[in-house]
C-alpha cells in the first residue's frame, strides 16, 4: 500500500562520558538548576516563587531530567525559561491539559505547572475544574497577582471590586473569583494558600503539594509591583499586615470547614485548606490497564491486534 | 446486476438462477430497525467469500429514529464504489419505498414489507415488485412481543434466499454476533433468519448466484474507515490520545479508549476540543507520538494549539473526519471542505503535513505513515478522512501485522548535548528529546510557542525568526521531495485527467473505466499527500488537455474547489478546473462523467 517513512536513528552512541549512576549523583546546586536570568520587574513576587522552586529541587534531590516545568501565558508563565530542566511554554490557559498528557503517560516524572490568575481562572478556568475533578497527579502553583501584568494592567478574574485598571477605569465591577472555594468545589484533592512574602511557609506548602498523590494546587499571592503595588501588604507583617496561618485545629478533610476559612475577608488565612486522598486518574487508568493486560500479557502488540482482526473477518 | 452471463433454465417450477458478477442492494428503513446489521452481515459474508464489498450508509442526525439507508455492493471483481443504482431495494416503510425506488435500476427488484408499504401502480411497470409481509411473518415466528425486533434478520433470510448466499457462513456470523448473550436472543435471530430463508420465493421471478471470486487474496478483514484508522494508529505505535465526542469522529475515540489499555496505553475523554489537543501534545512531548481528532467545528477550536505544535516542532496526529460544514452544518453528511483549514488553518506561517486516505484499507496504512512522518519531521500531521469513508465497510487483505506493527517507545537515551531547534541540522529536521532524557552538558531545552533560539529560549531577533520560519518550512520541503510521484490510473497522456483526493477514489476510477470503455480518453490520479504535494505533478498535468479536480466541496468565490484552488495557486495552470458538488452525498460515477463532459464542452473559457 503506502510507503512508510521509517528512518529514525536511535540516539545511542552520542555520549562521550558514561553518566554517573543516580546513586552517585549529588543533588543539584542552585547554579546548576538556574537558566536564563528572569525577565520580571525588580520587586516582583514571582522571584520568590522561583527561588523556592530551586530550593525544593535542591532539597528534594530531583534530577534535571526528572523535572518537567509547564506553563501557559503570562508574566509568571515565563518561569520554565529560568529553570535548567525540561520545560514547556505552552499556550494561554491550557497548561493543565498539556501537563495532564505528560502526567498520564510518564509516571516517572515530577510535573509542575506554574501560571497566573488569568491562566487559572479566566481563559483556562474550565481546565482547572476538570483537572481537579479527574485528580490528575501534578502540582499547580497559581501565582495570583490580582491583575493582568504582561498586557499592562487590565482587570483579572481575581481583581477586587473597585480595582482601577485600563479596562475598568472607574474600578472593577465584577465579583472576583474565590480561588479556594472554586478549587474545593471542583474536586481538587490538595488546596493550599500561600504568599510570596513568606518564603518558609511557601516552601512548606510546595513540599506538601509535591508529596501529595493527586492534583495539588497552591494559590500563591505574588505582588505585581508595576500594576497593583501594595495589593498584598495586608498579608505581609513587614508592611504592617498580618500573616494568619490556618488554625491548628482546622480539619483539612472537611470541605465545609475549608469553605468557612475561605470566607474570611482579605488577607484571609494561609496554609492547607483542604486535602483528601481520593484515587488519582493516573491510578484509576493504571487499574484499567492492568485488567486489560491480564488477558493479553504474553502477547506482542501485533498479536493483540491480530485477535481483533480475527473478529473482523 | 451487471453482466448476467449465465442463466440456468428453471427446473421443477422453481425460479431461474442467474449468475451475476456483482449485486447492489439498498436497504431502506428507520435507523433503529437494525438495517446496518443486515448490511454488516452481508459485507462480512463477502469478506469471508473473498469477494469485494463496499457499503454506503446514511444515518439521521437525530438521536433515535428517522429514515436511514444502508447500501451494499458485493462483487467478484473489483468494487470501487457503493454503486450508482441498486439492483435490489429492500423497503421497510412507505417512506423508504417512496424515496428510494428511484435509486433502483429500471427493471430492478423492490422487495417491500407489504404490512407497511402500499405499492404505487405507476411504478409497477418499471420495477419488479415483490411484497412480503415481513413484519407480520416475523411476529408469527418470534411471538407478539418481538414486534419490531428481528425483522431485519428475517429480511436477511429473504435476501439470502434471493442471492443463494452461503447459509452456513451466515448463520455462523449470526452466531458470532448474538452468541454469548442471552441464549434466547441467538435462538430468536436464527429462527427469524431461517423463517425468512424458507419463505416461498415462488413469485420472485428469479434468484441470483454471485459468481465465485477469481481473486485469491488470502484472508480478508472487513471493517469501516474509522475502525481501520483507529487500528492503524495502534499499529503505528500510538499509545496515548485525547478527544471530545463529535460525529463522525467519536467512533475512533471510542475504539481507542476501549483498545489502548490492552497495549498499556490510555485515551482520555476531555472537557473540550482545546484540552484534547493540548493533552495529546503533552503526550507527544512526554515521548510518544499521540493522537487527537475531531470533525468540522472541533478542528477550528484546535487550531491555536496546532500552531503551537508547528512552532514547538512537536509530533502529533490530528484526525479530521470531515462532515458537511461550516458550523454545525450537516453532521451526518459527507463533504471534503476542510482541506483549506487542514492545510492553512491557523495564525502565522504554520506549515504542517496533511494526508488523505483514499479508501478504508488506506485509512489503516495512512495512520502508520502519519505516525512516521510526525516522528521523523517533528511536525503535526493531519489525517483528512471523511464521513463516507468513516462509515463505509470494505473488505481488504489482512495486513501483515507482524511486519507493520511498530514500536515507538520513547527514546530516553542520555545524550551529550541537545539543541531542540538546531539550525545546522540537515534540511532543518530536528528531534524532540523527551523529559527523562539526561543531557550531559547540563543544558536543558524549553519547548515553546514563542519564537526561540536553538535551545528554545525566547528570541525577538529578526534574523532568528527568519531562520526558524525557514527551518520549519525546509523540513517539509525535504519531506515533499521524498514522496512518491502519484501513479496514473490509465494512460499517461490523453484528453482528460481527473484529479481526486480522499474518499472519492473509487467512483473516480470507475468513471475512468467507464469512459475508456466508451472510447473517451480519460485518466486519473489520486493524491494521498495533500500538503506538502508530491513531486512530478507538472509532468503528469502536461500530458493532458484538461485537468479536472473532483472534490466534494464548493467551487468557491473563484470557481475552484479547495484542492483545485491549491493546485492552481501552485502550478498557475489554467487547464486545472474544478469538478465539485455540495449535496452532502458521495459522487456517483455518472455525475463525474456528465460533469467532465460538460467541462470539456465549455472549453477553457468558463471563467
Amino acid at each position: 500500500m503506502s510507503e512508510t517513512v521509517i528512518d529514525i536513528p536511535s540516539r545511542a552512541g552520542d555520549l562521550t562520558v558514561t553518566p554517573l549512576p543516580d546513586t552517585e549523583r549529588k543533588g543539584l546546586t542552585k547554579k546548576e538548576v538556574s537558566a536564563d536570568h528572569p525577565t520580571w520587574c525588580p520587586g516582583c513576587g514571582d522571584f520568590s516563587v522561583l527561588a523556592l522552586y530551586f530550593k525544593l529541587i535542591e532539597k528534594r534531590k530531583i534530577w534535571h531530567e526528572k523535572i518537567t516545568t509547564v506553563a501557559g501565558i503570562g508574566c509568571s508563565s515565563r518561569l520554565p525559561y529560568f529553570v535548567q530542566a525540561h520545560g514547556v511554554h505552552y499556550i494561554h490557559g491550557r497548561a493543565l491539559p498539556f501537563a495532564s498528557g505528560i502526567s498520564l503517560s510518564r509516571p516517572d516524572l515530577h510535573v509542575f505547572v506554574f501560571g497566573g490568575d488569568g491562566d487559572a481562572f479566566s481563559i483556562g478556568g474550565n481546565h482547572v475544574n476538570h483537572t481537579a475533578r479527574k485528580n490528575i497527579k501534578m502540582t499547580y502553583v497559581i501565582m495570583d497577582n490580582f491583575v493582568y501584568g504582561l498586557t499592562k494592567q487590565q482587570t483579572s478574574p481575581t481583581s477586587p471590586i473597585g480595582f482601577k485598571s485600563k479596562t475598568d477605569v472607574w474600578g472593577s465591577l465584577d465579583q472576583p473569583i474565590n480561588p479556594m472555594k472554586q478549587l474545593i468545589a471542583a474536586g481538587a484533592t490538595f488546596v493550599a494558600r500561600a504568599t510570596a512574602t513568606n518564603p518558609n511557609h511557601l516552601l512548606q506548602m510546595m513540599e506538601a503539594a509535591m508529596d501529595h498523590d493527586g492534583f495539588s494546587v497552591i494559590e500563591c499571592l505574588s505582588e505585581c509591583v508595576e500594576f497593583f503595588e501594595g495589593a498584598f501588604d495586608a498579608a505581609n507583617p513587614r508592611k504592617g499586615g498580618v500573616f494568619n496561618a490556618v488554625p491548628a485545629d482546622h480539619d483539612v478533610t472537611s470541605e465545609a470547614a475549608a469553605y468557612n476559612l475561605a470566607d474570611a475577608a482579605f488577607p484571609g488565612y494561609f496554609g492547607i485548606f483542604y486535602k483528601n486522598s481520593r484515587p488519582t486518574k493516573n491510578a484509576n487508568e493504571q487499574k484499567i490497564n492492568q485488567t486489560a493486560k491480564e488477558k493479553t500479557k504474553d502477547l506482542a502488540p501485533w498479536q493483540i491486534l491480530q485477535q481483533n482482526f480475527a473478529k473482523l473477518k | 446486476m451487471s453482466e448476467t452471463t449465465l442463466t440456468t433454465p428453471p427446473t421443477g417450477g422453481s425460479p431461474q438462477i442467474s449468475k451475476v458478477s456483482e449485486a447492489i442492494i439498498r436497504i431502506a428503513g428507520n435507523s433503529q430497525d437494525g438495517i446496518q446489521a443486515i448490511g454488516g452481515f452481508l459485507a462480512r459474508l463477502a469478506g469471508r467469500s473473498e469477494q469485494e464489498v463496499m457499503t454506503f450508509m446514511t444515518i439521521p442526525a437525530t438521536i433515535s429514529g428517522g429514515p436511514s439507508i444502508f447500501q451494499v455492493r458485493i462483487g467478484s471483481g473489483e468494487v470501487l464504489s457503493a454503486g450508482d443504482e441498486a439492483d435490489v431495494l429492500l423497503a421497510f416503510y412507505q417512506h423508504s419505498y417512496d424515496e428510494h425506488i428511484h435509486s433502483l435500476k429500471k427493471k430492478g427488484i423492490v422487495l417491500y414489507d407489504s404490512d407497511h408499504v402500499q405499492p404505487n401502480q405507476e411504478w409497477t411497470q418499471d420495477y419488479h415488485h415483490v411484497g412480503v409481509p415481513i413484519s407480520g411473518l416475523t411476529v408469527e415466528v418470534l411471538g407478539g412481543t418481538a414486534k419490531d425486533k428481528g425483522k431485519n434478520i428475517y429480511a436477511l433470510g429473504l435476501l439470502a434466499k434471493m442471492f443463494n448466499l452461503n447459509v452456513p457462513k451466515l448463520t455462523k456470523l449470526i452466531g458470532e454476533r448474538f452468541g454469548g448473550k442471552d441464549e434466547s436472543i441467538l435462538n430468536n435471530a436464527l429462527a427469524a433468519f431461517h423463517a425468512g430463508y424458507s419463505y416461498s420465493v415462488g413469485h420472485i421471478v428469479k434468484t441470483f448466484q454471485l459468481m465465485e471470486s477469481n481473486r485469491k487474496t488470502g484472508s480478508q478483514v472487513v471493517m469501516n474507515g474509522n475502525e481501520a484508522l483507529g487500528y492503524g494508529l495502534i499499529a503505528g505505535g500510538v499509545r496515548f490520545g485525547a478527544g471530545y465526542p463529535i460525529t463522525p469522529w467519536s467512533d475512533v475515540m471510542e475504539l481507542l479508549r476501549r483498545e489502548l489499555p490492552k497495549y498499556g496505553g490510555t485515551f482520555v475523554q476531555c472537557e473540550d476540543e482545546i484540552a484534547s489537543i493540548s493533552m495529546a501534545l503533552g503526550g507527544s512531548y512526554a515521548g510518544r507520538v499521540s493522537v487527537t481528532g475531531s470533525s468540522g467545528p472541533g478542528i477550528s477550536l484546535k487550531t491555536e494549539a496546532l500552531g503551537w505544535g508547528v512552532m514547538a516542532e512537536m509530533p502529533l496526529i490530528i484526525c479530521d473526519i470531515q462532515r458537511g460544514g461550516p458550523s454545525t452544518g450537516m453532521p451526518t453528511s459527507v463533504e471534503q471542505s476542510d482541506l483549506n483549514i487542514a492545510v492553512y488553518g491557523g495564525h502565522g506561517d504554520s506549515p504542517r503535513v496533511v494526508l488523505a486516505p483514499s479508501n478504508v484499507e488506506d485509512c489503516f496504512y495512512t495512520a502508520i505513515e502519519a505516525v512516521n512522518i510526525a516522528r521523523k519531521y517533528s511536525v503535526p500531521v493531519i489525517i483528512l478522512s471523511d464521513q463516507a469513508i468513516a462509515t463505509r465497510i470494505e473488505a481488504f487483505p489482512e495486513p501483515d501485522l507482524e511486519k507493520v506493527v511498530q514500536d515507538i517507545s520513547p527514546d530516553l537515551t542520555p545524550v551529550a548535548t541537545h539543541k531542540p531547534y538546531d539550525l545546522s541540522a540537515l534540511d532543518g529536521i530536528t528531534r524532540h528529546a523527551a523529559p527523562g532524557t539526561r543531557i550531559q552538558s547540563g543544558k536543558y531545552p524549553v519547548i515553546t510557542g514563542l519564537e526561540h533560539d536553538e535551545m528554545g529560549h525566547p528570541s525577538g531577533s529578526p534574523k532568528v525568526h527568519t531562520q526558524m520560519v525557514a527551518k520549519r518550512r525546509k523540513k517539509l520541503q525535504a519531506l515533499a521531495a521524498s514522496l512518491p510521484v502519484p501513479a496514473i490510473f490509465g494512460p499517461s497522456e490523453g484528453n482528460v485527467l481527473l484529479v481526486g483526493w480522499g474518499s472519492t477514489e473509487g467512483p473516480i476510477r470507475e468513471a475512468v473505466d467507464r469512459a475508456r470503455a466508451a472510447g473517451d480518453s480519460v485518466s486519473s490520479i489520486h493524491l494521498r499527500h495533500i500538503s506538502p504535494l508530491p513531486p512530478g505533478l507538472e509532468n503528469i498535468f502536461s500530458g493532458f488537455n484538461h485537468v479536472f479536480v473532483v472534490e466534494m466541496n464548493d467551487e468557491g468565490l473563484y470557481g475552484y474547489g479547495q484542492l483545485g484552488g491549491l493546485l492552481r495557486a501552485r502550478f498557475c495552470d489554467p487547464k486545472i478546473r474544478g469538478l465539485t458538488k455540495t449535496d452532502g452525498l458521495t459522487f456517483k460515477v455518472k455525475e463525474i462523467l456528465e460533469r467532465a463532459k460538460n467541462n470539456v464542452a465549455q472549453g477553457l473559457n468558463k471563467l
